[in-house]
Order: C-alpha cells, then sequence, then structure tokens
C-alpha cells in the first residue's frame, strides 16, 4: 500500500515498455491492426477498438525514441545505485 | 481572494527589496530565491565601508554608502524584475497559473454550500453549470461548479488526520506522514489518469478538463475525513456507519454531476437513449461514480482498527 511517487514512474516506465515491444506480425495484425482503411474512417463512432490501435500505434511511433534514452538512463542508474 | 494583477506585485517589488536590503539583504520574494547582484553589491558595500574609511572616520560611511548601495538597488530590482518575469514566463507553460486562479476563486459561502451539497446531494435540483460567455462561471457564483479547493484542503486534512489516527494506536512516526500523503497522491494520479483513458477510449465529447477530473476525484477526501473522525471518536460502527453514508452520498452526487457533462442532452433528461454510445457513457459515468466508495474504504480502512 505503500506507494510513492518513485513506484509511479516505474509502473509508467513498464507500462509504456509493455505497450513498445508488442510484435506487428505475429500479434497486433490478429487483432486488425494492420487494417489501413479502418483507421481512416472518420465517423461519428470510431468504437472502443478503433480508438485502442491508434492509441497503440501513437503511442509506439511518439515513445520510440525517448523510450530509448529512459531505458539507458534507468539501466544506469539501477547499476550505480541498486 | 481576488485576483491581485500582477502590476500590484511588479509595484510592490521594489519598494520591499529596498526596506529589505537596508534590513538584511537576504530575503527572497514569494516565487524565487534571490541570489541577483544587490546582495553582492551591500556586501561589498558594507565591506568598504569597514575597510576603507576606517582610517578615515566615520563621516565618510553616509558619502560613500549613498551611490553605491543606491547602483546596487537598482541592478538588483532589475534583475529581480527579469527573473521574475523569467520564472512566470516559463512556470506557466508547464502549470496553468491563470487556469488554477478560476479554480481557487472561492469564498466561504460557496464553501459551505458545497460541503452540504457533498453530504447531502438529496434535496439539491439544479444541477447544471451556468456559462458566461463560452465559459463557466467561477465557483464564487455557483454551487455546481468545480473547485480545486476543497480537494486541496481535504487531500492536507486528511494526512493530518491518518497522522492523528495513527498516533492513536501509538503507531505513528513522522515518516509515515509523508507515506500516507505520498501514496494517496499517487492513487489519486491513477485515478484521474484511468478516467482521462476511459474518456478517451469512449470518445467522449465534453469539456471536461484534467483539472476538473482531479477536483472531482478530490471531494471524496471529505467523506473519508468524516469517516475517520467519526471513527477516532466513537469507535468502529460510526466509522463504518458515516463511511456507508458519505459513500452513498458521493456515488449520487457524482452521478448527478456527471451526467450532465459526460452523456448527451437526452440520455441525460432520463429518457431511455438507444446505442452503444450511450450505453458505453452510461457504464463510465457508473463506474466512475462506483470507484469513488471503493477508493474511500480502500483509503481509510487501515486507520481504523
Amino acid at each position: 500500500m505503500a506507494f510513492t511517487l518513485y513506484s509511479l514512474i516505474q509502473t509508467a516506465i513498464l507500462c509504456i515498455n509493455a505497450i513498445a515491444v508488442l510484435h506487428e506480425e505475429r500479434f497486433l495484425s490478429k487483432f486488425g491492426f494492420g487494417v489501413e482503411q479502418g483507421v481512416g474512417g472518420f465517423g461519428d463512432d470510431p468504437g472502443v477498438k478503433a480508438q485502442v490501435l491508434s492509441l497503440i500505434r501513437s503511442v509506439r511511433t511518439v515513445m520510440r525514441v525517448p523510450l530509448i534514452l529512459v531505458n539507458s538512463a534507468s539501466i544506469v542508474l539501477l547499476l550505480l545505485f541498486g | 481572494m481576488d485576483y491581485t494583477p500582477t502590476q500590484s506585485g511588479f509595484r510592490q517589488q521594489p519598494n520591499m527589496r529596498q526596506r529589505n536590503s537596508s534590513a538584511d539583504g537576504l530575503e527572497g520574494s514569494q516565487l524565487f530565491e534571490d541570489t541577483s547582484g544587490a546582495a553582492h553589491g551591500l556586501q561589498t558595500g558594507y565591506s568598504n565601508q569597514q575597510a576603507g574609511p576606517q582610517a578615515a572616520g566615520f563621516t565618510g560611511q553616509s558619502i560613500l554608502s549613498d551611490p553605491m548601495s543606491n547602483l546596487a538597488m537598482a541592478y538588483g530590482s532589475s534583475l529581480a524584475s527579469q527573473g521574475r518575469e523569467m520564472v512566470d514566463k516559463n512556470l506557466d507553460r508547464f502549470i496553468p497559473i491563470s487556469k488554477m486562479k478560476y479554480y481557487f476563486a472561492v469564498d466561504t459561502v460557496y464553501v459551505g454550500k458545497k460541503l452540504g451539497l457533498l453530504v447531502f446531494p438529496y434535496m439539491h435540483e439544479n444541477w447544471e453549470v451556468r456559462y458566461q460567455q463560452d465559459t463557466p462561471v467561477a465557483p464564487r457564483f455557483d454551487v455546481n461548479a468545480p473547485d480545486l479547493y476543497i480537494p486541496a484542503m481535504g487531500f492536507i486534512t486528511y494526512v493530518l488526520v491518518a497522522g492523528l489516527a495513527l498516533g492513536t494506536q501509538n503507531r505513528f512516526s513522522p515518516e509515515l506522514l509523508g507515506v500516507q500523503a505520498s501514496s494517496a497522491f499517487v492513487w489519486l494520479i491513477m485515478e484521474v489518469l484511468a478516467v482521462l483513458l476511459s474518456l478517451y477510449l469512449v470518445t467522449a465529447n465534453t469539456d471536461l478538463t484534467t483539472i476538473d477530473l482531479l477536483a472531482f476525484s478530490g471531494y471524496k477526501y471529505v467523506g473519508m475525513i468524516i469517516g475517520v473522525v467519526a471513527g477516532l471518536l466513537f469507535g468502529r460502527p460510526a466509522y463504518y456507519l458515516s463511511l456507508l453514508w458519505c459513500c452513498a452520498a458521493i456515488f449520487v452526487f457524482m452521478i448527478r454531476t456527471l451526467r450532465l457533462k459526460l452523456l448527451s442532452d437526452a440520455a441525460a433528461e432520463g429518457r431511455l437513449v438507444r446505442g452503444t454510445r450511450n450505453q458505453l457513457r452510461m457504464y463510465l459515468t457508473m463506474s466512475i461514480a462506483a470507484a469513488q466508495p471503493i477508493f474511500m474504504y480502500w483509503l481509510t480502512y487501515h486507520l481504523i482498527r
């Protein structure tokens, strides 16, 4: 129960890593990740599944490079300070 | 609690600086530490006074101190105003201070009415927020508008009451206050993030900002405080009873407030509207409201043994 802000940061890093390592071919295509024309529909009701897919795609695109930096920083810090 | 324009803050600043520099010289203003050149100028001025005219006597002191310290004070005040401008500009990028001022524009009547509404929302009829030219009216004028004063005060009071409760059980140590505060804060942040995520997934086009959600999530601290205080004063049955009452009250409060903001107009008036979108939004409203009692119990049960 004793959560600290540091554990929140850890949780965030782990979750974003988890989203980033999902493999496109083997896993995400089963859920319609590769369907391009479905996302382009600017209808009134994209639906929950389309929203989840667009969220996953945008997180992967945006956070790829910062994740590399943040992961290397945390590896170095964990090696130094345990 | 009225909006003091920054102009008066600017005008006050040089006077304060001159008063401070004549007395002490090292006190900072509200937002930043004063490491400007005025302190160094004064120190060199004073050391000049001490080292130099000691042979020349004390008559030279007043002549030396005036131009030197005047120059130093002018330079220091210009540096201070520049620094203040820079801090204001950069701080406004991260924390929207002008928007925050709206949420703290409250007065005692509003706080009293809102607290009564949080504990007994069953008689209130009109839950709509009044608008004034496309912006919501300040909380001072409208009971239904969300504010951040009650959640902030409630959070601090909750931490203090938790420390008190732990102290009566001889489990208190000063670090526990920080642990309680940070864990409650983390739960608050996680709840706000979860609500934001679910609002995004359901594509609800609302005008609920993040700060609004923070305010709504912070209202449950009032019920938690009432429950813990009742449990401290009268024992466990009183804790459970008052917590139950406050949970029901917060549940009804959240549903009635969120219904107007999340659901479409037709569904908000109570008519059954078909369609998965409205159903999803209804489920979302229900789950946000139901999460409040769960958090209220989760964050307080360990305080009453």
